[in-house]
């Protein structure tokens, strides 16, 4: 091991000696060259390492936090022999607005606004995640109509998740056909929440308590509309890229990652369920009303892109039949909880009582108190496990609120899946982690 | 042992000399202390807690008379791991009290390789330290940053407006 001179430097205070590598023990060399660059689960053994290579033998670049394939403003430090990419770093924080922090300055009634900015592509299920941790902590039983109604909404959020998914991954693969497809299909999504909540994104709809308003008249018609629309044009994708050789070949064998490293990383979603692990919080830990529809949890077998790809497009199938079952079933009754201390009067009370009026009044510039205590609420997002962890001190805004946001933690199985790939196959295997940046920076 | 409840989680292995609860949501919670805090973590992992499905923090500044279960003393900062158990579809949930004055804990880094983000986001927006973690840097603010974001005593940056009784940026 020491074999070679050791490294001298001049300095301005004087000559000094660098050890070779060789002199530092495994433990702590791993460590060293580990900081600059996360070594992936599988090669994390220290004493396996190469000490005896030079380093100018690999060369380190940066991707992002420009391109126009992270996704965002992901940075990537990759470290490449040749065209093989050894080590990966993702460098984030470019997107940070500290939401966190603004979540304490906000009150209960006004922070589903400042969640739903967090991961933009499914804004409807972190108001859910929100709503649902201060109703815990609130302590009160929702109508069974303002259940239904998220699910409905949250279900066709994921449909949309997954369009855009797929939009964006077949764009990012080569196939420009399928971005248009894509995106045409979730606009007949965020039509349909236009028409609900007012805005296609940001909707700050699902609030505490319950939800803004009731859906409005004809809601089933165009539901009905967009699930037949999209179980059409499933099939058209499966078609256009399932069984296409070219989309094959790019997606099977690349990016994968087993059983115990998703684990071990903390991956949830796609991701864990691409390894073959049967993880689905709507099935494992049912909150909502899952337990009552019928749907099945997707698994893949191998853990590569194309395993991702297909768990994604099958997710779709899954959450249409949930779709029509919600159809079927959505109860009729209040789309909020009628508790005073949560709920502003209906306007009509407000022209006859005065009581009333100051009630409104209140609730929207003190905001209602929450009892003191914390709790840990996760749904699943499209993208795996959304979790809310809230803090209150009994006042009216937050003491903590923290999100466990599935894009920041699923990040750190990207040196995995990257390590021994090419570097051609990095945007293929970082479009099928499926990072929101927005959600990761927070 | 000092149990705070008498529910007791099957799932969940007991661990001597650390406090056990309920909390409102029937989440198991556990108390350590710092130095039993990675040993009462590695048990978890060992009875299938296999999942570190959450780690962050809370600054408990000017809320030291908070309620916690006997024979535990509040300190300034906690820290809140949530582990998941896949087979027993069960959450725990450790809360560790971080003096102010030192502000270490051990890494979960070498039981849960996923420990690696969240830590980082912690000691960045708390200044909690974690011994045994491969790289300890900031991660979401500036690497030249001062201070951490998220503790009480940091203010809220504000963008001064044009009228008389606005307070001034802070």
């Amino acid at each position: 091991m020491t074999g070679r001179d050791p490294l001298y430097l001049e300095t301005y205070e004087g000559s000094q000696e660098m050890a070779t590598r060789g002199d530092t023990p495994a433990d702590e060399l791993g460590r060293e060259v580990g900081s600059v660059l996360r070594l992936p689960e599988s090669g994390a053994a220290p004493a396996d390492m190469d000490v005896e290579r030079p380093d100018d033998e690999t060369m380190i670049i940066n991707m992002g936090p420009q391109h126009p394939s992270t996704h965002g403003v992901l940075r990537l430090m990759m470290e490449l022999d040749g065209e093989t990419v050894l080590r990966t770093k993702p460098v984030i924080g470019y997107l940070h607005t500290g939401m966190e922090k603004t979540a304490e300055e906000l009150t209960y009634q006004q922070g589903s606004t400042n969640v739903t900015r967090m991961d933009y592509l499914s804004p409807l299920n972190n108001e859910l995640v929100f709503s649902l941790a201060t109703e815990k902590l609130l302590g009160v039983e929702l109508p069974p109509r303002a259940v239904w109604i998220r699910m409905l909404l949250s279900e066709l959020q994921r449909v949309s998740s997954h369009l855009m998914w797929l939009a964006t991954n077949g764009m990012d693969v080569g196939s420009t056909t399928m971005m248009i497809f894509g995106f045409r299909e979730r606009e007949l999504v965020l039509g349909f929440f236009e028409k609900v909540t007012g805005l296609r994104m940001n909707h700050n709809f699902i609030r505490p308590g319950g939800t803004a308003a009731d859906l409005p008249d004809g809601w089933e018609d165009d539901v009905e509309v967009i699930l037949d629309n999209v179980t059409a044009r499933l099939d058209d994708y499966d078609e256009l890229l399932t069984g296409q050789p070219i989309f094959r070949e790019r997606m099977e064998g690349v990016g994968a990652i087993t059983g115990e490293e998703a684990l071990a990383l903390s991956a949830t979603g796609p991701i864990l369920r691409s390894t073959g692990i049967a993880w689905d919080l709507r099935r494992a830990m049912p909150y909502l009303a899952y337990d009552q529809v019928d749907f099945d949890v997707i698994v893949g077998t191998y853990g590569d892109n194309f395993d991702r790809y297909a768990i994604r497009l099958n997710e779709i199938r899954e959450s249409l039949r949930i779709l029509w079952q919600v159809l079927e079933k959505m109860p009729a009754g209040d789309y909020r909880v009628q508790d005073k201390k949560v709920t502003p009067p209906p306007r009509a009370r407000i022209d006859e009582s005065m009581e009333a009026l100051i009630h409104h009044f209140k609730i929207f510039t003190a905001g209602f108190k929450v009892p003191a205590g914390e709790v840990y609420v996760a749904v699943e997002s499209p993208r795996g496990e959304l979790g809310c962890y809230l803090v209150s001190d009994g006042s009216a805004k937050p003491f903590r609120m923290h999100i466990r946001a599935p894009s920041f933690v699923n990040l750190q199985s990207l040196p995995v899946m990257m390590h021994g790939g090419l570097v051609a196959d990095a945007v293929a295997t970082i479009s099928s982690v499926d990072p929101v940046m927005g959600e990761v920076d927070r | 042992m000092t149990t705070e409840s008498p529910a007791q989680d099957s799932a969940a292995p007991d661990v001597p000399g650390v406090v056990r609860s309920t909390s409102v949501d029937g989440c198991t919670l556990l108390f350590p202390d710092r130095d039993r805090y990675h040993d009462a973590v590695a048990r978890h992992r060992e009875a299938g807690f296999e999942l570190l499905s959450d780690l962050t923090a809370v600054d408990y500044l000017g809320h030291a008379a908070r309620q916690l279960p006997t024979g535990v003393r509040a300190e300034r900062f906690e820290l809140v791991a949530v582990l998941l158990s896949l087979a027993a579809r069960s959450r725990v949930r450790v809360r560790v009290q971080v003096p102010e004055d030192d502000p270490v804990v051990d890494s979960l880094w070498d039981l849960y390789r996923g420990a690696e983000a969240p830590e980082r986001e912690v000691f960045d927006m708390y200044g909690i330290r974690f011994t045994g973690h491969p790289d300890l840097t900031r991660i979401l603010m500036p690497e030249d940053w001062e201070g951490h974001p998220l503790r009480k005593d940091f203010g809220v940056g504000r963008v001064p407006v044009q009228f008389k009784a606005a307070p001034g940026p802070r």
